[in-house]
Order: structure tokens, then sequence, then C-alpha cells
């Protein structure tokens, strides 16, 4: 495939990486995560910006690699994929979108915004009952912790505020 | 390179150093948890210390300029260029000892990273800023963990009380500057650690209080790491993480 003119403007570049998610997650687009922080691009070359979530977040390499083949599959050979660490990633950035798209998928969104004020409810994401346990401060990624709900008994990720 | 700009270089190592070799230690807990939940744990904190210890070290790499990457730092320098706090090369131990070093460990960081942050060195405070929330979580759920052991049954209570007696005097080093990062401390760059102290050991008595567990006397202090002087420990541990680079040297994931 060819790039259009279209896709060759910030907007087109962020079109095409709306397909890009989060390997871990695959509901979450880099846009829902808030990791894509800006697109720039200067003659045939863009430029990606994204952020860490953790500093030590093994899917970071995958989603660089993913943009490169994304933009790599729709005819653009001049990408460059860099990291900024400041501002820090928060959950605070996950979209609306996102958060819902999360909750389907059975991982509650965050509760808390990352200063700490309270945004919503922890609830059970099979049956929707508030009387919920954790049972580890970290769960099958460093973003999640362990919950289970007393009602149902079933155990479900929650997506942590950081 | 001028002499401040070599501080600064070091300082980033030093830094990257305490993340890497906690971060190594606690990933040797990986399927050596107690439980599954707990091996979990263990590990995602040890992956938060292992990427700390990228950033400052792909940093330092970027102010030497002399074509090392982070990889070159982690794996080619041996124990005497190492400059990491001894409390962080010690052997894991018992859970108990673990999570005793991690409380220690944990409400230094609080501390020192809520400085960090303030730093007039944009990188430092970029990646402080980044740390110090996931310190956060980390420090919650050793906290947790030592007051259940320690006011849990006698044998937990026993296990903690002996790990804190053997890694109290490893605390001193982290609140002693040396002369450059003094230098770079008066410069707004550096954390002044011995200003740390004081809350460093409030928050240490209150959690030990709740937790039922004796202060252990400050009659007994070691140091050295900084100045690359280590215990016995760390060759080895640098003899298992090293082994790929220095068997195949260059080598890439």
């Amino acid at each position: 495939m060819v790039a259009s003119d279209h896709s060759m403007d910030a907007a087109g570049i962020f079109e095409l990486l709306s397909g890009v998610v989060d390997p871990e997650i695959p509901v979450l687009t880099l846009q829902d995560l808030g990791v894509l922080r800006d697109i720039s691009v200067t003659g045939n070359e863009v430029t990606v910006t994204i952020t860490p979530t953790y500093a030590g977040c093994p899917a970071m390499e995958t989603m660089r690699a993913d943009i490169i083949t994304t933009l790599s599959d729709a005819g653009i050979q001049r990408v460059k994929v860099q990291q900024v660490l400041s501002p820090a990633w928060t959950t605070d950035w996950m979209s609306k979108h996102g958060r819902e798209k999360l909750r389907a998928y059975g991982i509650v969104p965050p509760a808390n915004t990352a200063c700490g004020q309270k945004t919503a409810v922890i609830e059970c994401p099979q049956c929707g009952c508030a009387d919920v346990k954790r049972i580890s401060e970290f769960g099958s990624t460093a973003c999640k912790a362990l919950y289970q709900c007393q009602d149902c008994r079933e155990p479900f990720d929650y997506f942590k505020c950081l | 390179m001028e002499s401040n700009q070599q501080a600064l270089l070091d300082y980033y190592i030093a830094l990257g150093d305490d993340s890497l070799i906690l971060g190594h230690r606690l990933s040797e807990w990986c399927r050596n948890g107690p439980f599954l939940e707990e091996d979990l744990a263990l590990t995602n904190v040890a992956l938060d210390f292992i990427g700390r210890a990228r950033m400052f070290y792909s940093r330092a790499a970027e102010l030497e300029d002399k074509g090392r990457g982070e990889d070159d730092i982690a794996y080619l320098r041996d124990c005497r260029e190492y400059r990491n706090f001894l409390i962080n090369e010690l052997p894991v131990g018992d859970f108990a000892f673990t999570m005793a070093r991690q409380l220690m460990v944990d409400v230094y960081d609080m501390g020192f990273f809520a400085e960090l942050a303030q730093s007039k060195e944009p990188m430092l405070a970029a990646i402080a800023a980044k740390a110090i929330k996931e310190s956060r979580y980390h420090l919650r759920r050793s906290e947790e963990w030592i007051k259940r052991l320690g006011d849990g049954t006698e044998e937990s209570h026993e296990r903690v009380q002996s790990a804190f007696d053997l890694l109290w005097g490893y605390a001193a080093e982290m609140f002693e500057m040396s002369d450059d990062e003094q230098q770079l401390a008066d410069a707004g760059i550096a954390v002044k650690r011995s200003t740390l102290k004081q809350n460093w050991t409030s928050a240490m008595h209150r959690i030990m209080k709740q937790a039922t567990l004796d202060i252990p006397a400050d009659n007994w202090a070691i140091g050295g790491g900084r100045q690359g002087e280590h215990t016995e420990h760390l060759g080895y541990l640098l003899a298992e993480m090293q082994f790929l680079q220095r068997s195949y040297p260059g080598q890439q994931w």
C-alpha cells in the first residue's frame, strides 16, 4: 500500500495509529491509554512521541515496534519513535471511552484520580456488587491489582491509579 | 570531561546501580515466591526497579557520549565500579528479610525521590517524578507485610525482628554524602541525603511500633557502597547477571 497524501499529515497518522493496542490489554489503543503524546511530520519523516506507563513495563518495546510496523504497512518508511518521561504518565489520561472498554473487558478502571480524589467505586465487573476485597496489590501486570468479589466470588483485575 | 560533569555522570550511574541491584535481587524470587500472588508482586516490583535503572543508565550513556549504551554500563563493569548501597546487594534471605529490606528502601525512596523531583537537572527530576508514584505502591505493600509479619505468629515475628536486627546498620550509608555529591547538592542537582534521615527514622519507628517490633540499637554501621567497596555477595550476583554478556559479548535480545 502506498501512503496517500492524506495519511502523511498528523491527523492521518493519528488515524492509522488508532489500530495500535496495548499488547497486554488489547482493547485499549495507545490513545485510550494516554501513552501516545505527540505526532509530528517533517518532510517525509514521521516522529511519534510516546511516554512509558510504568518504568519497567515490557509492553513498551512491543508498542514501539507495533507503531513502526503499522506505519510501514501504510507505506510510511521514515518513522522515529521517541520516548518522553515528563510529564509522568498518569491514569488520569485514560480516555472515557477507554475506561468503558476496559470495564466491558473485565478489568475495573481506576476509581481515583492520581491525587487520590475518588471518582468511582470498585465494583465487580461480573455482577456489579460493591462488596469487594483486594487480594494483592499487584496482579498479572504492573498496572493492575487483584481483587475478588465477595458476592459472586469471582476474582478480577483492577487497573491501579497512578 | 569537566569535574562537575563527571560528578553528574557518576551520580546517574550510582542511582542506576541502586535500582538495578535491588531489582535483580527481587527478580530472584521469580517462581520462588511463597504463593502465586506474591511471586507476581515481587517480580512486578523488580521490573519497576530495573526500569528505573535503564532510565538512569541511558541518560548516563548520553552524557558520557563515548559509544557506551545502557547494557554496557550494566553488564561490563566489575564490583569495584558498582556504586550501589550495600543494603541492595544482600542476598534475598527469607521472605521476612526481603520485606524488611524492602520497607527500609521504600521509606528511603519516598523521601529521596520527592526531593530529586525538585532537581535542577531535568532528566533526574523526570525520572524521580515517575519513580515516586511506583514507590508509593511499593511502600503500601511492604508496610502492610511488615505489620502482618511482625504482629503475626511467633515465628513470623521472630523472623522479621531478626531481619531488622541484621539490616539496621546498613541504613547509615543511605544518609552519608560524598564531597562530589555535596557539590552537586549545592548546585541544586543532587539530593542532600543527610537531611532525609530524621523523617526516615520516624517513619520506620512508627511502622515498626505498629508491627510490635523492637527498634534495633544504632550501635553498628557499615558503608562503602558509594566508594565501590562491597560485600562478598555482589561478585556472585554480577557473575550470574553478567554471564551472558561476558560469554557472548555484544549479544542482543
